[in-house]
């Protein structure tokens, strides 16, 4: 990595201790030549009140997703928004966001499709940032646009299809989802819409770990040891399990994508992006409903 | 297809003639330009009608005053600027109306503000439950008889 990783010892003890920044070291980085700070916001006004200064927008519905289909871009679409957002293949992507860095964790995992090499998060994202009181700004920095290669997207190593995911039954999943989504009960709530999905529960065997579990009060991760009791000790998930994680359309899952894989060092994590809007929606797929993961017909 | 009162459909058209990434900066307008809470109001926060349909926080009251009209209130943090767009619009564009127009405003309203491209489906059901929420207030006090706020 061109730039020198965050050395905070909380880092350090991580399975891959460089994917994860303080918003101290963030500080003092920023305008470093071979960064780029990204804000991935699930309200897509969000940057426009302010951000961090210099930082650039990606959002995820109108950049990263294709237009038409229900898919990501291409390699020719990332390669264009890279070179409009000022990106090379060797430059650093530091990503924050609302909301306890999901979307950030999603637009993250989006350029891992991708192969991008260099890429961290900010540990406890945008609320963490503001509630230290550092600096905010509404300029939009002037971006220099960059060169990027065409690389096709790897939908085989950390992203997961329905057909896949039925292959997968009987095998480690995560249901990332608050406790109501994974019982199935919030779809009987009279005059709640639906969030898209005909069908309430969960995938069976899934077991229910809410993302938030994975997350301080601050919206910073937690301590690898505090981690490893909540994956490893209490449900029961290895290293070397080939795990699945899904939640409503994928982007509660990239948080947890991203402990598992980077965090404690699981070798094998997918991302089910289909999610629940898929799998509550597609025709004869078996359904668990309740609090017990239950297991594959 | 039922036509939007006057009101709205000037917000309408405002959005549908600005190129899509300026209908966001339209949108922001709307989210800073959403009044407070009037004091009476801040102060009793039981008395606002929670709208889970939004991803974010937001809480709404409806009161149809002396005069007939239809009066609308909004409690949305800044960390939520897009509900708040929803909430100023419906604001700029309900407020003042009769309960029987607020009433005859098309629930596909959401859909009608050109704003599909840029905003996800599920921000849009929220505006949608806004609405709902607030049809609802007004048709309980009209049939009440009663300008109330629940």
């Amino acid at each position: 990595m061109s730039i020198p990783a965050d050395t905070t010892p909380k880092f350090a003890e991580y399975a891959v201790g460089d994917r994860l920044v303080s918003t101290e070291w963030l500080a003092g980085h920023l305008g470093t030549p071979g960064l780029v700070v990204i804000e991935s916001d699930e309200d897509v006004l969000l940057y426009e009140t302010g951000h961090i200064p210099g930082a650039i927008k990606i959002d995820w519905h109108t950049e990263l997703n294709d237009p038409i289909t229900r898919d990501y871009l291409d390699g020719a679409g990332f390669a264009d928004l890279m070179a409009r957002k000022g990106i090379g293949r060797d430059t650093t992507v530091v990503f924050y966001g609302d909301k306890s860095n999901w979307w950030a964790s999603y637009a993250m995992w989006v350029f891992r499709l991708f192969g991008h090499p260099d890429v961290r998060l900010l540990d406890g994202g945008r609320a963490l940032w503001i509630a230290e009181g550092r600096d905010m700004t509404t300029d939009r920095p002037t971006i220099s646009p960059a060169a990027y290669p065409v690389i096709e997207r790897d939908d085989s190593t950390i992203r997961a299809f329905k057909d896949e995911v039925l292959g997968h039954l009987g095998k480690p999943m995560v249901d990332v989802r608050s406790p109501l989504e994974y019982s199935g009960e919030r779809t009987h709530m009279p005059d709640y819409p639906e969030e898209g999905a005909l069908r309430g529960g969960h995938i069976p065997g899934a077991q229910s770990v809410p993302w938030a579990r994975a997350a301080n009060e601050d919206g910073t991760f937690k301590s690898r040891a505090e981690l490893e009791a909540i994956y490893v000790g209490e449900k029961g998930l290895a290293p070397d399990d080939d795990v699945i994680a899904y939640c409503r359309i994928g982007e509660r899952s990239s948080h947890t994508w991203f402990v598992l894989t980077y965090l404690l060092g699981f070798q094998q994590v997918r991302n089910y992006d289909g999610s629940w809007t898929e799998w509550g929606n597609a025709v004869k797929v078996p359904i668990v409903k309740g609090e017990e993961p239950g297991s594959a017909p | 297809m039922n036509a939007l009162p006057a009101s709205l459909q000037q917000i309408a058209d405002e959005f549908a003639a600005l190129e899509p990434a300026q209908r966001l900066e339209l949108l922001l307008e709307f989210s800073n330009d959403l009044p407070a809470l009037p004091e009476r109001l801040a102060k009793h926060p039981e008395l606002l009608e929670p709208v889970p349909e939004c991803q974010s926080p937001i809480f709404l009251a409806v009161e149809v005053g002396d005069d007939g009209r239809v009066r609308l209130h909004f409690s949305a943090p800044p960390e939520a600027p897009t509900t708040r767009g929803f909430a100023g619009i419906l604001h700029e564009g309900l407020d003042g109306l009769s309960p029987a127009e607020v009433l005859a405003v098309p629930d596909d309203l959401p859909n009608r503000l050109s704003l599909t491209e840029q905003v996800s489906p599920l921000r849009l059901r929220g505006m949608a439950g806004m609405l709902a929420r607030i049809k609802g207030q007004v048709a309980r006090s009209t049939a009440a008889g009663v300008p109330a706020t629940r």
